[in-house]
């Protein structure tokens, strides 16, 4: 099994009375060439890396232009302290996807799932999942099998990063994984888990990726939130019954599609969209008034070989 | 099929796969193919590793995987003062490579027993990377494959030489590529394996005439 179509890895499941995701961890197996305890082990560690570094946040750290940082634990006190408008667990989901999001922006150990910029959607909804909803660690490997397949699909039929198709295919595709891995939790079917990839990744379609400065930070960091509380919305309605009325390779397609044909000022070139606004130029300015000071600095300290590379491996083997 | 954990990771230190991760793997590499302890390294970044390379991290991460970090590893933002406690010196400036993907950088290194590497590499997305050039050859390969860099003198039997060692030990062949600076110049193997080369081969193979340097990169899991 390729993981190049859901349809066909749906029915694949059918046929042989599997879960999507044993499809997925079949696959991976077969791929790698690694047995089926070395592929849990390989996804428990990242379900691990994934709790590792919402437990280690603590919203004291700054990104490297300032712009980012704190606003994670801002939410996580207001949720504590006030009656968020979308109740506790929205909350949740909202603090821990801005958590994640600043995390990488500070440099700090995420999981890139798809993409590093969209680090926060998957462990924005899981987490809080895990602790409301009491589930074992083998049922979150298992969502987290589910929403890679769906991540493999997007990849291969489309594409998941903001230079090839815009920020629908970093933030939307991991919507559409965290999506998927919602209705598997909720114990909905896979057909139910397919219409809600759908309609996430839908609701998403056309999202342009104008990180100011070209940095993942303005606006990605906040992007995860519509991520996560867009991957719950299209959960909740795939449970509740309500169908795509597009085919979900159909509406990976039509991602795929409207990625390329994104001008190219959208596909975090940082040449347009919030980044080329005044504010985000004024901030592109700044950092690279910096650069330049820093690059002069480095360049009284340089020094060059003398010889070129070729003469010089010669001479090391001679020796 | 594409990794699945290429979609589900890598676990990485951020905030970019193409531009801090990729970045620390393009460093590990360097070390690696050195065969030393760097000391000293020249860096010239091109392109968006040039523009945004800074507020990415690209400059640090770079240093990191000199110092051998893997991506995932919290001393990354350090690794400047790290390089200082351990002796590595280092230079960055921007260079414009004609025709090189955009996330490009060249580096001149020189290791503790006076090694030299002159490599240039790209980021390529999600933490993979790929090798150019390697002191002025053009080559082309990424580490997803256990690998084997191999110069010799352009001698007849050369290649036979080393497939029939690879063959002995039962070490299956994935990609492969020759390329030479001239006719009679000095020749790069590379040779992309399923199975890491035992040591015995490698050896086995450096102990062939004509025959300059081998190195042997193991993929990281």
């Amino acid at each position: 099994m390729n993981l190049d179509s859901m349809k066909d890895t749906l029915s694949a499941a059918r046929q042989e009375g599997k879960r999507f995701w044993e499809i997925v961890l079949e696959a991976d197996m077969k791929n790698r060439g690694v047995s089926r305890t070395d592929s849990l082990n390989k996804m428990a560690a990242v379900w691990h890396a994934m709790r590792e570094a919402s437990h280690v946040y603590t919203g004291e750290r700054r990104s490297v232009s300032g712009l980012v940082g704190g606003q994670g634990k801002l939410m996580r006190e207001y949720a504590a302290e006030k009656t968020p408008i979308g109740g506790d667990f929205t909350a949740q989901v909202i603090a821990e996807a801005l958590s994640m999001g600043e995390s990488n922006a500070c440099m700090r150990r995420i999981v890139a799932a798809p993409t590093a910029g969209a680090c926060g959607v998957l462990p924005a909804v899981l987490i809080p999942l895990y602790w409301q909803d009491n589930l074992t660690e083998d049922r979150m490997l298992e969502a987290l099998f589910t929403a890679s397949g769906i991540g493999a699909v997007i990849a291969y039929r489309a594409c998941i990063s903001g230079a090839a198709g815009g920020c629908q295919a970093e933030i939307g595709s991991a919507s559409a994984m965290a999506a998927g891995a919602l209705v598997y939790l909720r114990k909905g079917t896979d057909e139910q888990m397919g219409h809600a990839v759908a309609m996430a990744l839908k609701n998403l379609l056309g999202l342009v990726c104008d990180p100011v400065a070209g940095l993942v930070e303005v606006p990605c960091v906040k992007r995860n939130v519509i991520g996560a509380v867009n991957a719950i919305a299209a959960a909740d309605m795939a449970l509740a019954g309500i169908e795509s009325r597009i085919p979900v390779d159909e509406v990976i397609d039509a991602m795929g599609e409207v990625g390329r044909r994104l001008p190219v000022e959208f596909r975090e070139t940082a040449l347009g969209g919030l980044a080329a606004t005044p504010t985000g130029k004024a901030v592109k300015k700044q950092l690279h008034g910096d650069r330049k000071k820093r690059t002069l600095t480095i360049k009284d300290a340089r020094w060059k070989l003398d010889k070129s590379g070729a003469e010089t491996v010669q001479n090391t083997a001679a020796t | 099929m594409i990794d699945l954990f290429d979609i589900m990771g890598p676990i990485m230190v951020g905030p970019s796969s193409s531009h801090t991760a990729g970045a620390v793997r393009i460093g590990r590499m360097a070390r690696t193919l050195l065969g030393d302890t760097p000391v000293k390294a020249s860096l010239h970044l091109h392109g968006s590793f040039a523009t945004t390379g800074v507020g990415h991290g690209t400059d640090k991460a770079l240093i990191a995987g000199l110092l051998g970090m893997p991506p995932d590893d919290l001393d990354i933002p350090l690794s400047f003062d790290i390089a200082e406690e351990r002796g590595l010196k280092f230079t960055f400036d921007e260079l414009d490579l004609r025709d090189a993907h955009p996330n490009s950088v060249r580096m001149e290194l020189v290791g503790a027993n006076d090694r030299r590497l002159n490599m240039q590499a790209c980021s390529t997305g999600g933490g993979r990377i790929l090798v150019t050039k390697l002191d002025g050859t053009d080559v082309s390969f990424t580490g997803d494959y256990h690998t084997l860099i191999i110069q010799n003198m352009d001698n007849r039997g050369n290649l036979a030489d080393v497939t029939n060692a690879l063959a002995l030990a039962g070490v299956n062949v994935a990609n492969m590529s020759m390329s030479r600076s001239s006719k009679g110049g000095n020749v790069m193997m590379i040779i992309e394996t399923d199975d890491p080369a035992p040591d015995f081969i490698v050896q086995l193979i450096e102990r062939q005439p004509g025959i300059l340097q081998v190195i042997h990169y193991e993929k990281e899991s």
